[in-house]
């Protein structure tokens, strides 16, 4: 067993691209899929909560203790909840994981708009934006530094918590840690953990050039 | 729901080596161990970098990279490279796993105390250590808090995990019930697991009600 490499690059070779559904390449695939489809809902149910709790402030203290129990609950305990729901289905990882993703984007909407200074706001309805007009077009771009730091962390996170699927066989790269437990060989676990950081790396990276992106005036403020 | 009658009703869950009394003192026994010991790691460390400024990198990289490292990669890749069937190598990925929460917001915590504060103890004479002590410390208590509440949760978490490498605690139940495809012992596990990370998240928040000074609770 000690005389076994850590990593044997001619199974990943003969692996990557096989053609079957434990090809690397195809659990890849499925990866991505399963881990931003929950931070895709998330953000798309979490901005309208996140707005309907900064517009009644009483709805956000039990929305946020909901979250927070959410939030505690183990990845694997939701997955074996929804498995007598859902099946073994990818619905069964993802729905979970939409909650988790929830859990950190509500509160991140929220304190984005609460960092809009009010002067601001104010100037914005001095100038006749209405509410509407007034959110899309001031409000919600000014939050967006904190709302994206909350996306980055639902992001990297989600990415990590897919592979706790493979216990529930739905778990993508995850499967390469069963796989490689059951024979007892490194490689397929090193692979599956270095493909899922440098996923993690790409994604968080990518997020915060939207970042820059979407607020150039944080950088002109910077450089003057 | 039947599931829950089938699980909890079954008086052979209630005793023996694989009960569920057990297995509950088991996980907390794992968790606990793991828990004490990333604190004491994370919590100083947390401090001296939050108070000295130095390494405040380290900080940073310890938060992504905890939360891009995938627990049960970890838990596999350890135990198989540590030899399957002894009990410490599993209490490797739970530390590691639990220091980053707590070295960031105790960091975080104290870093962030207002400076006229920090400049006020310094002022009334007090030293490096008692203001990071007096001063620092109780401000920065709220987060440091946050911090060990987030690692506890994490490492109830991930204990319940390392059941599929050979750890006891509730994660057995789930584990063993997916391999037998008996539902009603893993909603059983499930329910349970989830049961403890409701109680350790309310211990957190009542300890947070004792330990905070109100002054400092008003502040926020």
């Amino acid at each position: 067993m000690n005389q076994e490499p850590l990593v044997r690059w001619d199974w990943i070779a003969r692996n990557w691209a096989n053609g079957g559904p434990t090809a690397i390449s195809a659990l890849l695939e499925n990866h991505v899929v399963m881990a931003f489809l929950p931070v895709l809902f998330g953000l798309v149910v979490a901005l309208p909560l996140g707005l309907a709790c900064v517009r009644w402030r009483w709805l956000y203290q039990p929305t946020a203790a909901l979250m927070n129990v959410t939030y505690s609950l183990p990845s694997l305990v939701l997955f074996s909840i929804f498995l007598s729901v859902t099946g073994l289905t990818r619905s069964t990882v993802v729905i979970p994981l939409t909650f988790f993703a929830l859990a950190v984007l509500i509160p991140a909407v929220v304190d984005g708009l609460a960092s809009v200074p009010d002067p601001v706001r104010q100037s914005a309805v001095a100038m006749g934006f209405r509410p509407v007009r007034r959110l899309l077009r001031v409000e919600l771009p000014v939050a967006v530094p904190v709302v994206l730091a909350g996306l980055r962390v639902a992001t990297v996170s989600s990415i990590s918590l897919v592979s706790v699927g493979a216990l529930i066989g739905q778990g993508g790269l995850g499967n390469l840690f069963i796989d490689g437990w059951q024979r007892q060989f490194y490689t397929p676990i090193v692979v599956g953990i270095v493909l899922i950081v440098l996923l993690a790396v790409l994604a968080d990276g990518l997020l915060v050039l939207a970042q820059r992106l979407l607020t150039p005036w944080s950088r002109a403020r910077r450089t003057a | 729901m039947n599931f829950l009658t089938d699980f909890f009703g079954d008086s052979s869950h209630w005793s023996g080596p694989d009960g569920i009394p057990v297995r509950l003192l088991e996980h907390l026994e794992f968790s606990a161990a793991a828990f004490v010991v990333a604190a004491l790691i994370a919590v100083p460390l947390g401090m001296l970098i939050g108070h000295t400024g130095r390494g405040a990198l380290l900080v940073v990289v310890a938060a992504n990279a905890a939360r891009a490292l995938p627990t049960l990669g970890l838990l596999v890749l350890v135990v198989l490279l540590a030899g399957v069937g002894t009990v410490l190598p599993v209490l490797i990925p739970l530390i590691v796993l639990a220091v980053p929460p707590i070295l960031v917001n105790t960091y975080e915590g104290v870093r962030g105390v207002d400076a006229d504060l920090r400049d006020a103890a310094y002022g009334m004479g007090l030293r490096g250590r008692q203001v990071l002590f007096q001063t620092l410390t109780p401000v920065a208590l709220p987060l440091i808090l946050l911090g060990l509440r987030l690692a506890a949760i994490q490492v109830v978490s991930t204990a319940t995990v390392a059941a599929f490498v050979g750890l006891g605690g509730l994660g057995r139940f789930i584990i063993d019930g997916l391999a037998t495809k008996t539902y009603a012992d893993v909603i059983g596990g499930a329910v349970l697991v989830a049961a403890l990370a409701l109680a350790v998240q309310f211990a957190f928040l009542l300890l947070d009600r004792v330990a905070v000074s109100p002054g400092v609770r008003q502040v926020r």
